[in-house]
């Protein structure tokens, strides 16, 4: 956040940071995964009627934002979250979202727009399949016209919230063109099964879709949009997940620097040691570069400018090499406390690392930006 | 006098960025961006070159965009300075200029000289009649700067300067340098100095040119043998010099990112220092389908891209006050940082040819690796960085020091060399 910001992101920020810190406390964090759940739909609900959820929707289908850039507020709300990595289907609404309000279909799907916004229903976008990595724009799931829509076959992975959500936008390959569906997860022939994650409360599943059908107005844009949606889905899912960790690292390394002057060891406090001094102060640094980097693609995918895809993938790889080492730095200055269970520690980890490898590892943004700024077709 | 300064800004950023692009297309020599001619800093030719388009940019009203209107500058906001860098990559420009002599010299001395100091030597620069450095390292110590040793002596209305000055940047092609002396033994090491601005060409200074491992002589080495000079050299207060050396690397750190607003034009140097092409670099080396290669380049130009992000952003953070003015030293570090990633990057990818064979440009790279550390020396090493973002933006405990609070006559130091 900037020194200027008008009064209305002030209050949507500090309202937004005192719902998050009563209602999704650490200790609540571990309540749900101690019972085994993901996140309780009722708090959703109150989180959109904070606004949440209607970020990236424009005010005729029932969204707004207080400033006007949803992708900057919606980035904030991710940062805020991340101090206390919070629960929620954020990430796969927002993302589903992206899609559907930039599709020429938009209004045909504004009771779903307005179910998502309103927190009533949950969606996700089912992009990842089986056995490959990150490659949104070579699906084998098909999708085969019928008389009267579609007919879905192929198993999709690694969706988000994918037990919990009410329709997923699959990602499909149909004839020779790439399309995306909306597919209720109650239609005859979804198949849903949970998968592990080491997050304590994201959740993930596999999806199979055995002759699944759809009607025509299922499909979210015509044949030769579903490229620019995917990828402008793809770049709000990648800076949500760096906002995200960026909010993380902030609050680790404030608590971990705070530690350090506290804790003593041999009649000197950890800080006062030049050894200790001089990784924190890497650390530092890498956090401002990754306060950077994410700012730059936000306001790059925020203004849709024509390197956002380029932002996106420079700050995916980034974030996602360097976070990680910035919290195993930290668990290493807190000493063994920083490897049990009971140290919070390994709750921001965990989300880092997921984070770190879900839509595209920093291996494969690299391969990316090669590509890109080297003038290459495609990365693979 | 605000509103006099309110009112003559009338040209919009647009505008200025219209007008210095057709008065560049009119006036500057244009060059291939891609393949820029190369600069080199220790000919005097690059100099005398780099004075001369530096009086056109004055003729044509483009000089010392940030510095103020008094000086000799035109007073406006760095945003217009931003847009005139983004016209100027097609053009020839005095560069070499930049650092240590504007960023560095003339920012200092805009914040700590007297008027008649800025009123000379500011102006004197951007017409391209002076050239400024920095007299600061010495041969007896290198990181522990405010413990310098050559002094100044007052006799009479004068001063008589004896020591010796290195690692002095293109001190060769300068006519003013900012001579940090001490003037007073009995105090803390840090009381007792003075910045002087000393003329190059004096009679009683003799220069050294220093080779270093990649064949450059852009650093010199300079003898004091009784340099006098009067009252008016002496830039801020007799016994403050440590103030106005704080503030020469306060600009300093900003400069080396190129986060300094005083910096004009974006232009490269020229190969020695044009950011590494690596799909050239692998399709030498037979290696442009090889993903491994692609991968590790394509890390290098993140980590180049995220520099140059984090360079705007500590810029901007520093100005608003969300960082504190220290927050420079993490734009110095992540530079050199990047700088060695680079160069592992390119030898690992170019392979053999960069320690044997015909290729010149392969070979250069090889000698650019043996040089690597000079990034992580030049400016203040990446050490003291370390310590300046513990200590000044971490707020950590200093380290002991063994002279502080001592009268400098007091502590041991080395003899010099």
């Amino acid at each position: 956040m900037t020194a200027v910001e008008s009064p209305e992101k002030i209050l949507f920020a500090s309202t937004t940071q005192a719902f998050l810190e009563k209602e999704t406390s650490l200790s609540h964090v571990r309540e749900l995964h101690a019972a085994d759940a993901s996140f309780d739909p009722a708090w959703w609900r109150r989180a959109a009627e904070l606004g949440w959820a209607g970020l990236l929707v424009p005010e005729e289908l029932g969204g707004g934002s207080v400033s006007g850039n949803g992708v900057e507020d919606l980035a904030m709300v991710a940062r805020l979250a991340g101090k206390t990595v919070a629960p929620g289907p954020l990430h796969p609404v927002s993302v589903v979202l992206a899609g559907l309000v930039d599709a020429h279909s938009s209004y045909a799907h504004a009771a779903t727009i307005s179910a998502l916004v309103a927190g009533e229903s949950i969606a996700s976008w089912a992009v990842y399949e089986p056995g490959t990595q990150w490659a949104p724009l070579h699906p084998t799931v098909t999708a085969t016209p019928t008389e009267d829509g579609y007919r879905i076959d192929g198993i999709k992975d690694r969706v988000e919230a994918g037990g919990e959500s009410a329709v997923l936008l699959v990602v499909t390959r149909c004839d020779d063109a790439i399309r995306q569906f909306l597919v209720p997860t109650k239609t005859a022939g979804v198949k849903i099964e949970r998968e592990s994650s080491i997050d304590l409360v994201k959740r993930y599943a596999r999806v199979h879709f055995d002759g699944v059908r759809v009607d025509e107005s299922a499909a979210v844009g015509g044949a030769d949009e579903a490229p620019a949606l995917i990828d402008r889905q793809s770049q709000v899912a990648q800076v949500l997940q760096c906002a995200e960790v960026v909010g993380i690292l902030d609050a680790v390394l404030d608590f971990t620097i705070q530690w350090a002057f506290d804790r003593h060891t041999f009649g000197r406090p950890l800080v006062s040691y030049q050894a200790l001094k001089h990784r924190f102060a890497d650390m530092k640094m890498w956090f401002e570069a990754c306060r950077a980097t994410t700012a730059k693609a936000v306001a790059d995918v925020a203004a849709r400018r024509p390197e956002a895809d380029l932002s996106a993938s420079i700050a995916k790889s980034y974030v996602g090499e360097r976070a990680t080492e910035i919290l195993h730095g930290c668990v290493q200055m807190h000493g063994g406390i920083g490897v049990t269970w009971e140290h919070d520690l390994h709750l921001y980890l965990r989300r880092a690392a997921l984070y770190r490898s879900l839509f595209g590892t920093p291996e494969e943004h690299n391969l990316r930006v090669f590509a890109r700024l080297e003038g290459l077709t495609s990365a693979k | 006098m605000t509103d006099t300064k309110m009112t003559e800004v009338t040209e919009s950023v647009e505008e200025f960025r219209a007008r210095a692009k057709a008065w560049l297309a009119q006036n500057m020599p244009r060059i291939d961006p891609d393949n820029p001619p190369e600069v080199h800093r220790d000919e005097e030719a690059s100099w005398q070159r780099a004075r001369e388009l530096q009086k056109r940019l004055h003729e044509g009203g483009f000089a010392g965009i940030c510095f103020p209107r008094e000086y000799g500058g035109l007073g406006l906001d760095v945003e217009y300075q931003k847009a005139f860098d983004a016209e100027t990559l097609d053009y020839e420009l005095p560069i070499i200029l930049n650092v240590p002599c504007f960023t560095i010299c003339c920012a200092t001395i805009l914040d700590m000289g007297s008027d008649a100091q800025k009123r000379r030597h500011i102006s004197a620069a951007l017409r391209g009649d002076e050239v400024l450095v920095q007299l600061l390292s010495e041969p007896s110590g290198g990181s522990d700067l405010a413990g310098v040793i050559t002094r100044a002596d007052q006799q009479g209305d004068r001063w008589m300067i004896n020591g010796a000055k290195t690692w002095s940047t293109s001190a060769f092609a300068a006519d003013y340098g900012l001579c940090l002396a001490r003037t007073n033994w009995e105090v803390p090491k840090h009381e007792g100095l003075t910045m002087f601005l000393v003329p190059i060409k004096h009679p009683a200074i003799t220069i050294r040119r220093i080779k270093q491992v990649n064949g450059s002589m852009e650093f010199c080495e300079e003898f004091f043998d009784n340099v006098d000079v009067g009252d008016d050299a002496v830039v801020g207060e007799v016994n403050n010099g440590w103030a106005v050396a704080s503030r020469q690397m306060y600009h300093e750190r900003r400069s080396i990112g190129n986060g300094s607003e005083f910096s004009s034009g974006l232009g490269s140097e020229g190969p020695q220092v044009a950011p590494i092409d690596y799909r050239r670099l692998a399709e030498k080396a037979g290696q442009a389908e090889n993903e491994r290669v692609r991968e590790m380049a394509g890390r290098a130009l993140v980590h180049r891209a995220v520099s140059e992000q984090l360079s705007d952003f500590v810029f901007r953070g520093v100005r608003d006050g969300t960082l504190p003015p220290a927050a420079g030293s993490i734009i110095r570090l992540f530079t050199a940082d990047t700088h060695n990633l680079e160069i592992n990057t390119a030898m690992a990818i170019a392979g053999t040819q960069t320690v044997v064979g015909q290729d010149d440009e392969l070979l250069y790279l090889g000698v650019r690796f043996l040089a690597r550390q000079s990034g992580s020396l030049g400016g203040g090493t990446t050490e003291m960085a370390r310590n300046v973002i513990g200590e000044r933006v971490l707020n950590f405990p200093r380290e002991y020091a063994a002279g502080r609070g001592v009268p400098f006559n007091q502590v041991r130091r080395n003899s010099p060399r």
